[in-house]
């Protein structure tokens, strides 16, 4: 399960950074970390970009970003 | 004036939007433009701070979250960082921090400390985090990190005089020595963090707040279309509100009573004719001064950029400051991101379309907070193109007005549908990618009012100093074209164009030569020729489109290089001559 297929308002836990290291060195910087619990704020039409909550953290994420991000529910 | 000079520099150094700018505002005294958006400081500034009778130099270095930068942008930071501290001075770093937010911060804190230079600490945004029910024992959070920790809110100043007398306890941190015997790898370092994160912060769990409920409301694709519906009508209202009344109540009565007497003295004093009194005060007809037609550089050469453009740009920019500020700004850029991204640009260029509706210039340098040449190109060569100034906007509403707002409607209507189709080719032709989104959305916050007014007048001022200088310019070229038949010649060359393809008379391209200069005047300059709505509407179009004025120009070719700014100027000409000639056939 992926950030994209969860439902908004759900909270889930970050289990893997499916993507190559500067994927996952950036994702880290801004607080996007295996073990962080997130969850998804809002999803725009049309696979539009998602908006997701970490800590007291807002973040944007692209759709092929959000795939990246593997997560499990609590 | 003499005071001695300390050798050490001051780095502030820390992640994007933690507050450095308003802090070095504070500091120094220099006016910097800070916003709540990542990316407000995109080359490094240089100020001073005055202690006792000596001074230091503050270097304000560009938001990072690493010092192994991920994006091109934070390449320029981190070199920054790396020749100050290969400077032998014993420069200190200020390692400002986000305080609700201080788990991420800390990895770049971490990376400082390893460098073993004289650091201090300093955590922002302090009365946010206890707002927001985030508790940081400072103390506690000093004895871990063994350098000063400083709790500051830059934006109201407070802590900044604390931070000033502690700086000569800039220290080496011995956390690591303290705490392991060598640096063991890599993978520790977000446990670590999360140590003393653990140690020092207390969260308690408060309750949404409105802002919080006003950011869900506007990042909803519903909700949000309707926010941004009233946000934009709202500003735009409010623009036309008190740039109206400006020149209604204020300006345009100040002329008549007080500057038309003075330039009909100076008029008297030249017998009111010859060629100085022409370049000076213009044609009077009936002993009148027209502040539109004159064409002198006392009456229209100033009449235009402060009678007309001036309130116009106040209000703009008072709105466009409060937007800033409020942190409302990267919502809507994620709200248009999948549309921006048919246009081969993310969501996040609608901050550079923005600031070019106030000037081109800073709309160009903005582009910068796009990650690759290909976004960078495609979206200075859109906002060239379809993106007209404060200056040359006023100008079409003073002069189409009169045909009501329909008019006004048409113009700006042609050029977005002229974005878009621009956009959608250059998305398929311009060779590279578009990364996705991938950002931090700043939370809400009240515009505080003070530095509100104080960015609001450091755009005005750079307004007068920029825009009336090459306004008197362009009027005196005008002047000097026409007694050289200057523009009649090179209209007869171009009367194919402007007469066979667009409909215009011979005259418009005196306009286009002006707009170069100033497009503000160049659209005055259509005045007097008597032209038809239909004419109007075109040459505002192309007057817009044909090309940049000069101050843009030279910050595009320094931003796209020279081998880019040719092709998107000849963007530019093409689109300006199809658009040209298809309005004449349709209007």
């Amino acid at each position: 399960m992926n950030l994209k297929e969860i439902k908004i308002g759900q909270k889930v836990k970050i289990i893997k950074l499916d993507g190559g290291l500067m994927f996952i060195k950036r994702a880290e910087e801004l607080g996007i970390r295996i073990g962080l619990l997130v969850e998804k704020k809002s999803a725009q039409f049309m696979n539009g970009p998602i908006t997701i909550k970490i800590g007291n953290t807002n973040i944007a994420l692209g759709i092929g970003m959000a795939e990246k991000i593997i997560v499990e529910e609590l | 004036m003499n005071d001695k000079l300390n050798k050490k520099k001051l780095m502030l150094i820390g992640n994007p939007n933690v507050g450095k700018s308003a802090i070095f505002s504070r500091l120094t005294g220099v006016k910097v433009i800070a916003s709540n958006y990542h990316g407000t400081t995109v080359e490094y500034t240089k100020g001073f701070l005055k202690l006792g009778n000596e001074k230091m130099e503050i270097v304000d270095i560009p938001g990072i979250y690493s010092l192994e930068p991920t994006m091109k942008a934070e390449e320029v930071a981190v070199k920054i960082f790396k020749d100050a501290v290969k400077e032998k001075n014993e420069n200190i770093f200020i390692n400002i921090i986000d305080s609700t937010n201080l788990e991420r911060n800390l990895n770049l804190t971490y990376e400082l400390i390893k460098r073993n230079i004289p650091l201090i600490v300093v955590l922002n945004f302090w009365d946010e985090a206890g707002h927001t029910g985030v508790n940081i024992n400072r103390e506690k959070l000093e004895n871990i990190l063994g350098v000063p920790v400083i709790t500051t809110c830059g934006i109201t100043g407070e802590g900044i005089k604390n931070l000033v007398d502690n700086l000569h306890n800039a220290t080496e941190s011995n956390f690591l020595s303290k705490n392991f015997t060598k640096d063991t790898t890599e993978k520790n370092k977000w446990e670590r963090i999360g140590e003393i994160v653990e140690q020092v912060q207390e969260l308690k769990h408060k309750h949404h707040t409105i802002g919080e409920k006003l950011s869900d409301l506007s990042i909803h694709p519903l909700s949000g279309l309707l926010v941004a519906t009233i946000v934009l009508g709202l500003s735009f209202s409010i623009i036309r509100i008190i740039g109206e009344s400006l020149i209604a109540y204020l300006l345009e009565p100040m002329f008549n009573k007080f500057w038309t007497p003075v330039l009909l003295k100076i008029s008297a004093l030249f017998n009111g004719s010859g060629f100085i009194h022409d370049i000076l005060i213009g044609k009077i007809i009936d002993g009148e001064i027209s502040y539109l037609d004159s064409m002198g550089m006392l009456s229209t050469g100033l009449f235009v950029p402060i009678a007309m453009i001036l309130p116009y740009i106040t209000a703009f920019y008072f709105v466009l400051s409060f937007l800033e500020d409020s942190g409302y700004l990267p919502r809507l850029g994620i709200l248009v991101d999948n549309l921006m991204h048919k246009l081969g640009i993310h969501g996040l260029a609608i901050i550079p379309m923005l600031l070019g509706i106030g000037c081109n210039v800073p709309g160009a340098l903005s582009t910068r907070m796009l990650e690759t040449r290909r976004e960078k190109f495609i979206a200075s060569t859109l906002m060239a193109i379809a993106v007209p100034c404060m200056a040359q906007i006023a100008m079409i509403f003073g002069l189409l007005g009169r045909y009501g707002l329909k008019a006004i409607i048409v113009v700006f209507g042609i050029l977005f549908i002229v974005w878009i189709i621009l956009g959608l080719l250059m998305n398929k032709l311009v060779k590279g990618t578009s990364p996705e989104i991938f950002t931090e959305i700043p939370p809400y916050r009240i515009p505080y009012f003070k530095s509100l007014l104080k960015k609001l007048l450091m755009r005005i001022i750079w307004f007068i100093k920029e825009a009336v200088p090459y306004v008197l310019l362009g009027v005196l070229v005008i002047n000097i074209l026409y007694v050289l038949h200057i523009i009649d010649f090179i209209g007869n060359l171009a009367s194919p164009i402007f007469t066979g393809l667009m409909g215009l008379p011979k005259e418009t391209v005196g306009a286009l030569i002006v707009g170069f200069l100033r497009k503000d005047v160049a659209v005055g300059m259509l005045v007097p020729l008597g032209l038809s709505m239909k004419q109007m509407i075109i040459s505002s179009v192309i007057l817009t489109m044909y090309f940049p004025c000069i101050a843009t120009f030279t910050v595009l070719l320094k931003e796209l290089g020279a081998k880019d700014m040719a092709k998107s100027a000849a963007i530019m000409m093409i689109s300006t001559l199809v658009v040209g000639s298809i309005l004449n056939l349709i209007l």
